[in-house]
């Protein structure tokens, strides 16, 4: 098995909003990803993302600074109308991205042919869990490296690294999908509107709150997702993470209001071949990602020089929430 | 042309072996269904308990003239598994791929796409069609507008559209079986067997919402198609999947051709169809472009 070299681990960091590229390379990014302002990324929320203009002077701002920018197109396009999504390889690869993160068959097909120069990343939305899925992507499109499902243990993440020729990238840090991503409707099924279709999960349009005989209750659509008593903090709505019924119990059916905190896998993740880390949260305020940002260089810094890992300050940043080591763990299952 | 034709979808759930043969011993018989796919597409563990039986299943379906197909896994991971959907492919029938890693295997060869593969758009199909995808199931969530627009894109394959059954909507690494009776997935002890269509999940105020399948979480309201199942027709869609649960699969698949071939009124057939799955709520919204727990 290969190992990735801790002074080769690469920094992955959202960037939502110019304002925030800028914090996050100055922060120590090796690359930031980011989306344009449209339903072609899977963040696509209000007052996000980067117009033409944006994303070129952005590019700018960080490739002088060494870092890169991978453009997310991770949406599946819309059938009959996929001149959105094509125009947006296009303008990617004329603006000079470092890379595309893509996760429809159809799309890489077409990125493949039409812009053979521009480097391929994998989205996690293409849900590539083991090594014959993975290879399908390297050996039809030439895709660069894979964004790896949280499905996986790191034992897993060491046999398919061992088994595969492109460069994996999983996620150590910030919200935490329980399905598996790109193979998820739970979303649309509540509001009609999904991450695969419309790069929103759980939107806000959607959401009401309301005080019913002493407890506050989140809705999402029709259905009540959490009813807590009031004057507690409650957690934002997202469908798998609410409180239900079933089999008899009450409780967090799929999951509990937790996000991921990996960074105590690093080293593992390291020796499994990993190389490169990302971290969620492209929908955060600047000072949440120069923080993370930071913390993760730092952690970084201090592997490749093989000094003790300063921790301390992820923990602060869970923002309240406990959090969990996900499918990492083989016991999450 | 070609009449639409209706496929009856894999088991998704962990049927004890004798209800899953006699079940399947029955669809043979008197099911009109032209296209029946078998095998666990949910969780490896479960392959067991119907090897034994598959084999005489496989036979009576095709003596009563259905079209057998073998559908892999949605979510392999582990190399077992891989292998396994792997020799799949070893037999004479068409394989129904459910996860890009069986799609390298299947190139130069006719096969099948399930819905666990994400085909969203014409682009997709064209590219998959090319190596050799015959049968293509969509995503269930896709409106009508899209369903319309790949089906006509690529009318040499046979397009097909989820019309009835409790709607997957995710899979996941976790068990939720086992997590909700307090095993772990390594030694869930099967419970998932406890709820032949699935565990009920209901909201805090007590609403059904949705159901869970040992790792895959499914809708708690069947699609029923049976009111758009013509127009859908009129889109360029050539199948229609019914996917298996407790009620009575064979009157539902009776009702169904009979509005494909103009015997009955769909109003009619709808309101028949609560006969046949009492139980049963019905939701239709993913094909009208609303959210998929209504019925539009």
């Amino acid at each position: 098995m290969t190992s990735t070299a801790a002074s080769d681990l690469e920094l992955i960091c959202p960037a939502g909003t110019p304002p925030a590229l800028r914090v996050a390379v100055d922060a120590g990014a090796h690359a930031v990803y980011c989306g344009f302002q449209d339903e072609t990324n899977a963040r696509n929320f209000p007052g996000l993302n980067f117009s033409r203009a944006d994303m070129a002077a952005a590019i700018d701002y960080a490739h002088q600074r060494n870092c890169k920018v991978f453009i997310a197109v991770n949406t599946f396009p819309r059938a009959g109308d996929a001149a959105l999504w094509r125009r947006a390889i296009d303008d990617a690869a004329a603006l000079g991205a470092d890379a595309v993160i893509l996760a429809d068959i159809g799309l890489l097909a077409y990125a493949a042919e039409r812009q053979p120069d521009l480097r391929l990343h994998l989205s996690v939305q293409a849900a590539a869990s083991s090594p014959e899925a993975i290879r399908f992507y390297t050996d039809t499109f030439g895709v660069k490296r894979v964004v790896l499902p949280r499905v996986l243990s790191v034992a897993e993440i060491a046999d398919i690294n061992a088994a595969v020729a492109c460069e994996t990238e999983v996620f150590v840090f910030g919200g935490l999908c329980v399905m598996e991503e790109g193979r998820c409707s739970l979303s649309s099924y509540v509001t009609g509107r999904s991450p695969n279709m419309h790069g929103v999960c759980s939107p806000p349009s959607h959401v009401s709150y309301h005080e019913a005989d002493g407890s506050f209750v989140s809705r999402l659509g029709n259905f009540t997702i959490n009813r807590i008593p009031a004057r507690q903090p409650a957690a934002y709505p997202t469908l798998c993470k609410g409180a239900f019924r079933a089999g008899g119990t009450v409780g967090q059916v799929f999951e509990d209001a937790v996000s991921l905190d990996a960074s105590k896998l690093l080293p593992a993740l390291s020796r499994a071949g990993v190389k490169a880390l990302k971290i969620e949260g492209r929908q955060r305020s600047r000072a949440y990602t120069r923080a993370v940002v930071g913390a993760f260089r730092a952690a970084l810094d201090a592997m490749a020089n093989n000094t003790e890992i300063p921790l301390g300050i992820l923990l602060q940043l869970s923002e309240g929430q406990s959090a969990t080591h996900g499918a990492y763990v083989k016991t999450w299952r | 042309m070609q009449s639409t034709t209706l496929t009856l979808g894999p088991v998704l759930f962990n049927w004890p072996a004798d209800r899953w043969r006699d079940f399947y011993f029955r669809i043979a018989d008197e099911a009109p269904v032209d296209h029946v796919c078998i095998g666990e597409v949910v969780c490896s563990k479960r392959q067991v308990f119907f090897a034994e039986v598959l084999p005489q299943v496989i036979e009576r379906l095709e003596r009563g003239g259905k079209e057998v197909l073998l559908s892999s896994l949605a979510l392999p991971t582990l190399k077992r598994e891989t292998r396994h959907d792997a020799e799949l492919l070893n037999g004479r029938h068409m394989v129904e791929v459910n996860d890009v890693s069986l799609l390298p295997s299947v190139a130069g060869r006719p096969h099948a796409i399930g819905p666990f593969v994400n085909i969203y758009n014409e682009g997709t199909l064209a590219f998959l069609a090319s190596r050799g995808a015959r049968l293509v199931a969509l995503p269930p969530e896709l409106p009508r507008s899209s369903i319309e627009a790949i089906a006509t894109a690529q009318p040499d394959v046979t397009v097909e559209v989820w019309a009835f059954g409790r709607t997957p909507l995710a899979i996941s690494a976790r068990c939720y079986h086992a997590r909700v009776h307090g095993h772990s997935k390594d030694s869930c002890q099967f419970v998932c067997d406890r709820d032949a269509d699935g565990m009920t999940v209901e909201t805090l105020d007590h609403e059904p919402f949705l159901a869970v399948n040992g790792v895959q979480t499914l809708s708690y309201a069947f699609c029923n198609l049976l009111k758009e199942a013509n127009d859908l027709v009129d889109t360029g869609v050539s199948s229609l999947r019914l996917s298996p649960h407790t009620c009575d699969m064979v009157a539902v698949a009776q009702l169904f051709r009979a509005v494909l071939d103009g015997r009955r009124d769909a109003d009619e057939a709808f309101a028949l169809s609560h006969d046949a799955c009492p139980s049963a709520t019905f939701a239709n919204g993913f094909v009208h472009g609303a959210a998929g727990a209504l019925y539009v």
